[in-house]
């Protein structure tokens, strides 16, 4: 599909609305009957299209599969009833979130203290700070994956539950600080002023004032930070040794065959993922509409 | 300031050789200021003047690069916003947005430990008739609502001095003169000294008793809103407070009473009183307002100065007055206005007029920098030829 | 969430707040900084290092250090196939990412505007897959384009696909697997900006006498320029180092091999560090040209 049918939707509503169109613009106006349903029958298309592995994932989660979860065979509950029955998928889950959680909470509270310092101060040295953020993101996965592990290597570490945690907190350090770095510029400068000149002392105004306007902000990066972790595979799998996350147990899983289990718990995390989105969204709904009255 | 009580009256705010620099530019070159208790004081210029920044130093929200700030004969140059007995009402009024009206209000008593806040929080709702929505969040509530919520905010700490950002600068023109007149109520009511920083030259001259006018970092004159209006003392002071007409030439005569500068080939009289210098080149000026119109040249009266003859070179009505300009040859435009008396313009463009006023009308400025002003007078009267 | 990451409000340097303190700013910076300096520069250190070791000769497995710049010649001979596979891979996956993301980041940003709500809606559904497991979405792609899956069976049916022809395996699946994967990641961008673009401004291009199309290459298209290269660049750089999309057990087979796959199997498998090292060095060189060139000559430097 063309661009220009897309300008020509938005025109074309537009131009109808308009009685005196010139000429022309008006010429062109035959086009838009097409255009007016052609645009959303695509996204719908492209939607559709976008659910088609989650769907597969959900579904196969309900198959009474043996050994490998390839061919339909019927309805089942049992996988998601023995999740764990499974060898290796809920420990490979339990460890997930253990570094989940722990690598975030390290990224979060590093990468809120350099997004504060970032827009609060001017210091020498904030354009090789600003690069040295920029480059993680920049950098493809097995760079990152491969140095570590050869840092590791060098250094004579055992690479395990430790290693991983660090190198997770290591890539998404970087987002946290963008993510809280756009919260921290839209706070208005005046708040903490008009707290510090309302006798508040320097931590009664940040634990009371500046805190809780950019906890919305930290909430987001911990969130954004614990599902980049949490579905990592590249770094992850370069810094592992014999400790199994989710994403590495379906990589090793996939030369055998995926248990059905595995599609129950990423299942199930999409599902909770989805309605806590849901529900976020749904809330600042109301919450405008609230404001709006 | 002592935890937990309040100031018994409003304070002194003094200012000594106050200077504060920025990487890269001066805010405040020097500044020498007192202003005495229970007064309301305006602090009034173009915005990058640094009347903003004056105010930041006393209210301890940046450190002067030098001088001392005394309040109440206190020194407080080196204590911390939080201990000094002064509350700023914002520009962007700066409410925090994750707390109720009423715990805004509250809080500064809550951090100074003072006993029943939320009961004086809505005490002080009630000074600005916003009890009602006290539970509300401050984006709930309109402009005008913000900033009487910003005003208690302040006020409920009963601070010595009260400073006022530009606190009318988001509300349209009507609000404006309602909170103008409501805020004037307030300092009365309850005797604070209040410093008001603002643009606003009318706003300024309504509320305040002082007035200073800031420019580039320095005050130029201070003194009553209609002294520096009448009398104003440079020609920065005479074109941003109303509009003046200046005339530049040498002083030719000096005596007890008046002194003579020829301008234009003409003489034109100042009371020595009123001139701020007193030989050499000098600038004198005039109101628009106190210069009459005439179509006939005048008789030479004792006490009246004459320019003319000139051309009407545009004619506007503004409701109360018609605003002239008249070119005369060798002076410059000149801006004349007129109470509408009558029906339609006294004279029509084109016409040929002559301008009088009582040389008691006219001042003398302390500054001659003849080109600069002749260029802010080009400016005013929007380059309508020279 | 995710990816507004790249595409929220340019920050600028001299923020109206900013303030000098020279030992708090430093207290708040240390700790990060430190810690991106220790893991981050220093295992980049440490793989240019590696890189230039050759095999020791007394212990096997082990690797001695001897500014062996060769090594980069080696891997560049051996695997110049690889690495410009990997880079036209990452290319076709970004335009067709754009092609396919473009209209969708439209419709929902502009068209549904009127309707917060349901923008948002539809906006979690293009991030969903997000939400399901890398690996396993991929898989799923892979039993659904597998020979005994619906695709191909119907494709032969129609005599699309020769009786001996697959489509995992081949280098379309690969592609297709790298841009499903980064859809998200460049939609997500492009419906910030559009979002955010003023409807006004294609009222005036209209009124200025521009057709919807000059309209939308003059006005839309330039305005919408930071989100494509935001965009462009999230779905690049990653699909560029991708392994997981081009090795066999998903959708890649031998003759679609990326630079991602030489490397994870130099580095885990055949234990060879240095070339390794060197392929991930190199990997990292030309994304950061490439990058680099495209941010300057798309204008939009401000970006970083």
């Amino acid at each position: 599909m063309s661009g220009n049918t897309q300008a020509g939707l938005v025109l074309g509503q537009e131009i109808g609305a308009e009685e005196l169109a010139p000429a022309p613009v008006r010429r062109r106006a035959y086009g838009f009957s097409a255009g007016k349903w052609l645009l959303p029958v695509y996204c719908t298309l492209a939607l559709a299209f976008l659910l088609v592995p989650i769907v597969y994932t959900i579904v196969f989660s309900f198959n009474d599969s043996v050994k490998t979860n390839i061919a339909w065979r019927g309805f089942t509950l049992d996988n998601w009833l023995n999740v764990c029955s499974e060898p290796g998928v809920c420990e490979a889950f339990g460890n997930s979130l253990l570094i989940g959680v722990t690598s975030t909470t390290i990224a979060t509270v590093l990468g809120t203290m350099i997004a504060l310092a970032l827009v609060r101060y001017r210091f020498r040295f904030r354009a090789a700070t600003n690069l040295l953020l920029f480059l993680p993101m920049a950098t493809p996965e097995v760079v990152i994956g491969a140095g570590l592990a050869a840092q590791f290597l060098s250094a004579g570490i055992a690479k395990g539950l430790g290693t991983i945690i660090v190198a997770h907190a290591m890539f998404c350090l970087s987002f946290v600080v963008v993510t809280v770095k756009a919260r921290v510029a839209s706070l208005d400068p005046a708040l903490e002023d008009a707290g510090r000149d309302l006798y508040g002392s320097s931590s009664q105004v940040f634990w009371r004032i500046t805190f809780p306007l950019l906890l919305p902000g930290i909430l987001a990066a911990a969130l954004l930070s614990f599902s980049l972790s949490f579905d990592d595979f590249i770094i992850t799998y370069f810094n592992s040794g014999s400790v199994n996350t989710f994403p590495t147990f379906i990589y090793t899983a996939a030369t055998r065959g995926i248990p059905a289990e595995a599609n129950v718990i990423a299942s199930a995390v999409f599902l909770l993922a989805i309605a806590i989105v849901l529900i976020g969204q749904l809330s600042a709904q109301a919450r405008r509409k609230r404001l709006a009255r | 300031m002592a935890r937990g009580l309040f100031a018994e009256s409003g304070a002194d705010l003094e200012l000594v050789g106050v200077r504060k620099e920025f990487p890269g530019f001066t805010a405040v070159e020097q500044l020498d200021l007192t202003i005495a208790a229970g007064t309301f004081f305006a602090l009034l210029g173009p915005s990058g003047c640094g009347k903003t920044t004056t105010l930041r130093l006393v209210a301890g929200l940046e450190e002067p690069t030098a001088g001392r700030i005394l309040i109440g004969g206190a020194d407080v140059t080196d204590t911390k916003p939080f201990r000094r007995p002064v509350n700023t009402v914002f520009q962007s009024y700066a409410l925090f947005p994750h707390m109720s009206v009423l715990e805004n209000v509250a809080f500064g008593l809550r951090r100074r430990g003072i006993g029943d806040p939320l009961g004086k929080a809505h005490t002080a709702l009630q000074l600005v008739e916003l009890d009602h929505l006290a539970e509300r969040k401050p984006a709930q509530l309109s402009g005008g609502q913000q900033q009487r919520v910003a005003l208690a905010r302040a006020v409920v700490n009963r601070p010595a001095l009260l400073l006022l950002d530009e606190p009318l600068g988001a509300l349209d023109l009507k609000l404006r003169r309602q909170m103008q007149l409501e805020l004037k109520n307030i300092q009365t009511e309850v005797g604070l000294t209040f410093v008001h920083v603002t643009h606003d030259q009318e706003e300024a001259m309504t509320m305040a008793d002082t007035v200073a006018v800031m420019n580039k970092g320095r005050i130029e004159q201070i003194g009553a809103p209609e002294e520096l209006y009448e009398l104003p003392r440079t020609s920065f002071v005479a074109n941003f407070l109303g509009q003046s007409n200046l005339f530049a030439g040498e002083v030719v005569e000096s005596g007890d009473a008046t002194i003579g500068v020829q301008a234009a080939g003409r003489r034109i009289l100042v009371p020595t009183e009123r001139a701020q210098r007193r030989s050499g080149s000098v600038t004198v000026g005039v109101r628009p307002e106190k210069l009459l119109l005439l179509t006939e040249e005048p008789a030479a009266t004792a006490g009246i100065n004459v320019l003319g003859p000139g051309r009407v070179t545009d004619v506007s009505f503004s409701g109360v007055s018609t605003q002239y300009l008249v070119e005369v040859p060798g002076v410059g435009t000149i801006i004349v206005f007129a109470q509408n008396l009558v029906f339609g313009p006294v004279v029509e463009r084109g016409a040929e007029v002559w301008v009088s006023w009582r040389v008691e009308h006219g001042f003398g400025l302390s500054d001659a920098p003849v080109s600069s002003i002749a260029q802010a007078h080009e400016a005013l009267v929007g380059g309508a030829e020279a | 969430m995710a990816l507004t990451a790249f595409t929220g409000p340019v920050v600028s340097a001299d923020a109206s707040g900013a303030r000098r303190g020279g030992r708090i700013a430093l207290l708040l910076l240390l700790p990060g900084i430190a810690y991106l300096l220790l893991f981050f520069l220093a295992p980049l250190v440490s793989l240019v290092i590696t890189s230039l070791q050759t095999p020791s000769e007394t212990v096997f497995g082990q690797y001695d250090f001897t500014f062996n710049w060769q090594n980069y010649g080696e891997v560049i001979g051996t695997y110049s196939e690889q690495i410009l596979r990997s880079f036209l891979y990452a290319l076709l996956a970004t335009v067709f990412a754009l092609l396919f993301s473009y209209p969708l980041a439209y419709f929902i940003g502009v068209v549904m505007r009127r309707w917060p709500l349901v923008q948002s809606l539809l906006l979690i559904l293009v991030v969903a897959p997000f939400f399901i497991s890398f690996l396993l979405r991929t898989l799923a792609w892979k039993q659904i384009l597998s020979d005994e899956g619906p695709v191909v069976s119907t494709l032969k049916a129609l005599a699309l696909l020769g009786p001996q022809d697959h489509i995992t395996g081949t280098p379309i699946a690969v592609v297709f697997g790298l841009t499903y994967n980064f859809i998200p990641f460049m939609c997500l961008p492009l419906y910030t900006t559009l979002e955010r673009l003023d409807m006004r401004l294609i009222e005036a291009g209209r009124d200025l006498y521009a057709g919807p199309a000059t309209t939308f290459r003059t006005v839309t298209l330039p305005l919408s320029m930071p989100g494509i290269v935001s965009g462009t660049l999230l779905t690049f750089i990653p699909a560029a180092g991708d392994y997981v999309n081009a090795s066999s057990q998903f959708l890649g087979g031998t003759s679609s091999t990326m630079i991602g796959n030489v490397i994870q199997s130099n580095f885990l498998v055949q234990l060879n560090y240095p070339a390794a090292a060197a392929l991930s060095i190199l990997l990292m060189a030309i994304i950061l040209v490439l990058v680099g060139v495209y941010v300057r000559r798309s204008g939009t430097e401000d970006l970083l």
